[in-house]
């Protein structure tokens, strides 16, 4: 054990000198998720300061997109966020196709929209589960699995995967959907709207969910800009920052949906703004059925795959805020540089600033309503 | 011959009564928090819409057999470092108190192991050790996450044992005895007279009760047991998702067995108290009255008594299955700013319900 003790300068006369002491939360800690490692310097339960150390799970996702062909980093992308694959899948593969010029079919783009917006809520309600699970309440993570499980069970009959989906491929998808899956879907919205509301219930307005959110854990849209801070965190500081609208890609401007924000930029903000978009997402989904079109889902990809020389980039916004591809090709068929830029590394930098002075309950609180996926900080 | 074995028989039969009914109650109590386990498993599942734990015998009900067969086939570890005295021992001394205190509880009329004349100060003294075990264990294991939790349960318990204590001294300002069996006999005559309801009305004298605020007495008795047993959503001694496991993160095997054995052995007991002070203990709530004298008796009393006590447990585990911890402050100013001064208004307005009467007599 760390026995060491940092002695900070006796304040006024007459007072103990305080004392302060190391706890390292992680990288085996049930709040952490993963294994990420926060050096936390005490006193008494109050955090002086929180040092994320990073690194334990990084796989070079990036020197591995550059060793290889196109096409065969696509697998590894649905593995740097595993929550949200379809997202990281869709920056990649458009990423390729708006540097190779390849047309994607209408039917597909709407199709990568159903699945997207699937996932979102099927990484949302994981989220959910855990951040009740940090707050000690163990049972509304195995309801939300239970809404989970409908999804997974969708997108499994699509690509045979439950969690890192490959579905998406250049030009298009590697299947068509059929009308089992969009009959599943339709049913799976009418199921998801009561449950929402059953969450909101139960859960959402629980006095002591609120009191331990509420005005806990503030997040400036100031901080956010400080450290890139993207998706639900910067939402949930009342600033309406979505890549769906702000940099529109794929085929979202056809849809009527709301960016939820709340001003508040607490945790309960945050929490807030999650269970908004899950409803969003179910809007998006019953538009895109009712306006999806017949098709092909695939269109005319060369053989052997060589993006011209440039410098691309490709921003989607996946669960947790936004997911960037940036390629830069040099003629081959392999990348010169794979840029990966992902939310979460952005949103956990903050947490060093925004946990000063906080107790460690309610620190491990914020840290749960950041909605970190540590294999996606790593890369 | 027959004359000196009887005296020497009158004797031991003080002791051999409290002998066995020790046997009896440490059994009572294994198979207590064996099967609360199971219980607790089970109903978590209920609540979760899962089986639970149904592969070892029949609907799982060999699997506290087979968690109990675990832990005591492992290794018992002593971390270097630790105080290893009390180390060992904080198990033990979390174990004994409610072993000791359940000794005065009364079962049935006569079925208690030693009724003290006291009981209930008995009770709250021994109660009071489980503390101290926490914080020892904690602090002995040299780990900073159970320094932490012992320093929360030093303070969590102190700021819970003053608004609980609050409502026994209001209950025993209408009992006006520490015997809990005498507690119980004064509940006599179906449900309407015991303690939780009486106080809204004496329907014996036919006046208004002792304090008509006694449901809400009964809730605080009822929170600050949950927090005294560190039970969810106050358990901040064991915050898995804050502390690992808090006072017990050193813990493993047996020892950890015992903590956990202790949480339920504590659970039963606290039940226990709020079933005798408040839910009539083994009275029965019907009234002694023609064909319903029936259901009242030496045999029907621990039937009543266990019943009523394991709905509370019922309730203790829905409790914490239902709602997310609380906020160590929050928990705090629960205690300080709302159950300390309702329980003290309380105890002022039982102290004036039962003086006003004579004050009312000496004016008119």
């Amino acid at each position: 054990m760390n026995v060491s003790k940092e002695l900070l300068p006796a304040g006024p006369s007459g007072e103990a000198p305080q004392e302060t002491f190391i706890l390292n939360l992680g990288p085996q800690h049930p709040a952490t998720h993963g294994v990420l490692r926060i050096r936390t310097t005490m006193d008494g339960e109050w955090i002086t300061r929180a040092e994320p150390i990073i690194g334990y799970i990084h796989r070079m996702h990036e020197k591995m997109g550059e060793n290889r062909t196109w096409a065969k980093f696509l697998p590894n992308t649905g593995r740097i966020d595993y929550l949200s694959a379809m997202h990281y899948t869709h920056a990649f593969v458009g990423a390729v196709e708006r540097a190779a010029k390849i047309e994607v079919p209408p039917r597909a783009e709407y199709v990568r929209v159903i699945t997207s917006e699937l996932n979102r809520i099927a990484s949302h309600l994981v989220w959910w589960g855990a951040l009740l699970l940090d707050l000690g309440g163990f049972t509304p993570i195995l309801y939300s699995f239970e809404d989970r499980e409908l999804i997974l069970d969708l997108l499994e009959g699509l690509c045979g995967a439950r969690l890192t989906f490959c579905y998406y491929r250049f030009g298009g998808l590697c299947n068509d959907v059929d009308a089992e899956f969009i009959d599943g879907t339709r049913a799976l919205v009418k199921h998801m709207r009561p449950r929402l509301e059953m969450y909101r219930a139960l859960v959402t307005g629980n006095i002591i969910l609120r009191k331990r959110l509420e005005g806990i854990g503030p997040i400036t849209a100031e901080m956010c800009r400080k450290y890139g801070a993207t998706g639900p965190v910067i939402r949930g500081a009342g600033v309406a920052y979505d890549v769906r609208t702000v940099e529109p890609y794929s085929v979202y401007p056809q849809f009527d949906f709301k960016i939820p924000t709340y001003p508040e930029a607490d945790s309960m903000a945050r929490y807030h703004v999650r269970m908004d978009e899950m409803e969003q997402s179910l809007r998006i989904i019953e538009q895109a059925l009712d306006q999806l079109p017949d098709g092909p889902v695939m269109g005319k990809v060369p053989r052997v795959l060589k993006l011209p020389v440039g410098d691309t980039t490709y921003a989607v916004e996946a669960a947790r805020g936004r997911f960037m591809v940036r390629i830069v090709s040099d003629g081959k068929d392999t990348p010169y540089r794979l840029k990966l830029r992902t939310p979460c590394f952005s949103n956990l930098s903050l947490f060093e600033e925004a946990s000063k002075g906080m107790m460690l309950p309610d620190a491990l609180a914020m840290l749960g309503s950041l909605d970190l996926v540590i294999p996606d900080i790593d890369r | 011959m027959s004359a000196i074995l009887d005296f020497l028989l009158g004797l031991a039969w003080p002791w051999t009564r409290l002998l066995l009914f020790l046997v009896g109650i440490c059994a009572f109590v294994g198979l207590n928090a064996a099967y609360l386990v199971l219980a607790e498993r089970k109903g978590a599942a209920r609540f979760q819409r899962r089986p639970g734990p149904n592969e070892a015998g029949y609907a799982g009900w060999m699997q506290p057999f087979a968690d109990g067969l675990k832990l005591l086939s492992k290794q018992v570890l002593i971390p270097p470092g630790t105080d290893a005295l009390l180390y060992c021992v904080a198990p033990l001394m979390v174990m004994a108190p409610p072993l000791m205190c359940l000794a005065v509880v009364p079962f049935g009329e006569s079925l208690v192991a030693r009724n003290l004349d006291y009981g209930l100060l008995f009770v709250f003294s021994f109660g009071s050790i489980n503390v101290m075990a926490l914080m020892l264990g904690g602090w002995a294991s040299r780990n900073k996450f159970s320094v932490i939790s012992s320093a929360r349960v030093v303070s969590q318990n102190v700021a819970y044992e003053i608004p609980m204590l609050l409502v026994v001294i209001t209950l025993l300002m209408v009992a006006g005895t520490l015997d809990l069996n005498e507690v119980i006999r004064q509940q006599t005559g179906g449900f309407w007279q015991w303690n939780i309801l009486r106080g809204i009305w004496d329907f014996r004298a036919g006046h208004i009760g002792a304090n008509f605020l006694m449901p809400v007495t009964f809730i605080i008795f009822y929170t600050c047991m949950l927090a005294e047993t560190n039970r969810a959503p106050f358990d901040m001694a064991e915050a898995e998702s804050e502390l690992v496991a808090g006072a017990f993160t050193e813990y493993g095997g047996m020892g950890f067995g015992v903590f956990f054995m202790a949480e339920y052995a504590n659970i039963v007991l606290g039940c226990s108290l709020a079933t005798i002070l408040f839910l009539g203990g083994w009275q029965s709530p019907f009234p002694p009255v023609s064909f319903l004298a029936y259901f009242s008796g030496p045999l029907w009393g621990p039937i009543w008594f266990l019943a009523k006590m394991y709905c509370l447990v019922f309730s203790v585990i829905w409790v914490r299955w239902t709602f997310p911890r609380t906020q160590f402050y929050n928990l705090l100013n629960l205690s300080w700013k709302i159950l300390i001064p309702i329980s003290l208004f309380t105890l002022l307005l039982t102290g004036a319900l039962m003086k006003l009467p004579l004050v009312w007599r000496h004016l008119f």
